[in-house]
């Protein structure tokens, strides 16, 4: 069953780099940050991945962190696309 | 029981990568921000769910289970959140940008 969850963590790896391309060209900003978005999800599943295949059970905090820390990251870019300033 | 439990987890794991893959392709494919919207945030969030529901399964009982199901209400909650501020803040900048140009003419 781990090699079914490597298997899993190699295909969402290739599916973020296939978003990165959206990250980098996307015409607007806005784009970019639903492409970061989308890849900081990716990004939390495969850490936890990493903390089954490895058996450690402690990484699953830190993918708790991870997703807190996106979840504020694209708040603020999205206040400051709408605003032009954060407060 | 073990046999049913592999499944489970099988087909929980296939099922996500799945939905991941659509997000993914609707991202790189459709046309602008609010169509790849729409193809990320929902797809992105079930896969997301299928996934941490294949670990939980596979970790049966076990204190983690508890963090792992807290991540998935997070990311549940957050989710969607994040997609309804960006689609806000894109919708009112053109508004306001559309305005302007109404004022101008």
């Amino acid at each position: 069953m781990i090699n079914l969850f490597i298997g899993a963590s190699i295909i969402l790896t290739l599916l973020s780099f296939a978003s990165l391309y959206r990250a980098i060209v996307g015409p607007t900003v806005a784009d970019q940050v639903v492409a970061i978005n989308m890849i900081s999800t990716k990004i939390t599943v495969i850490i936890i991945l990493v903390a089954l295949i490895l058996g450690e059970k402690n990484y699953v905090d830190v993918a708790l962190i991870y997703a807190m820390v996106s979840f504020i990251t694209t708040i603020s870019v999205a206040k400051y696309l709408e605003r032009g300033k954060l407060f | 029981m073990e046999i049913i439990q592999t499944l489970l987890v099988v087909i929980l794991l296939l099922g996500g990568v799945f939905f991941f893959s659509v997000g993914t392709l609707g991202l790189l494919r459709l046309p602008d921000v609010f169509t790849r919207l729409h193809a990320t945030t929902k797809s992105d969030t079930l896969g997301t769910g299928l996934i941490l529901l294949a670990a939980m399964v596979y970790l049966g009982i076990d204190i983690v289970v508890i963090k792992v199901f807290l991540i998935l209400m997070f990311i549940w909650i957050t989710n969607p959140t994040a997609a309804h501020i960006i689609s806000k803040a894109v919708y009112d900048k053109e508004i306001l940008e559309k305005k302007e140009r109404s004022e101008d003419a």
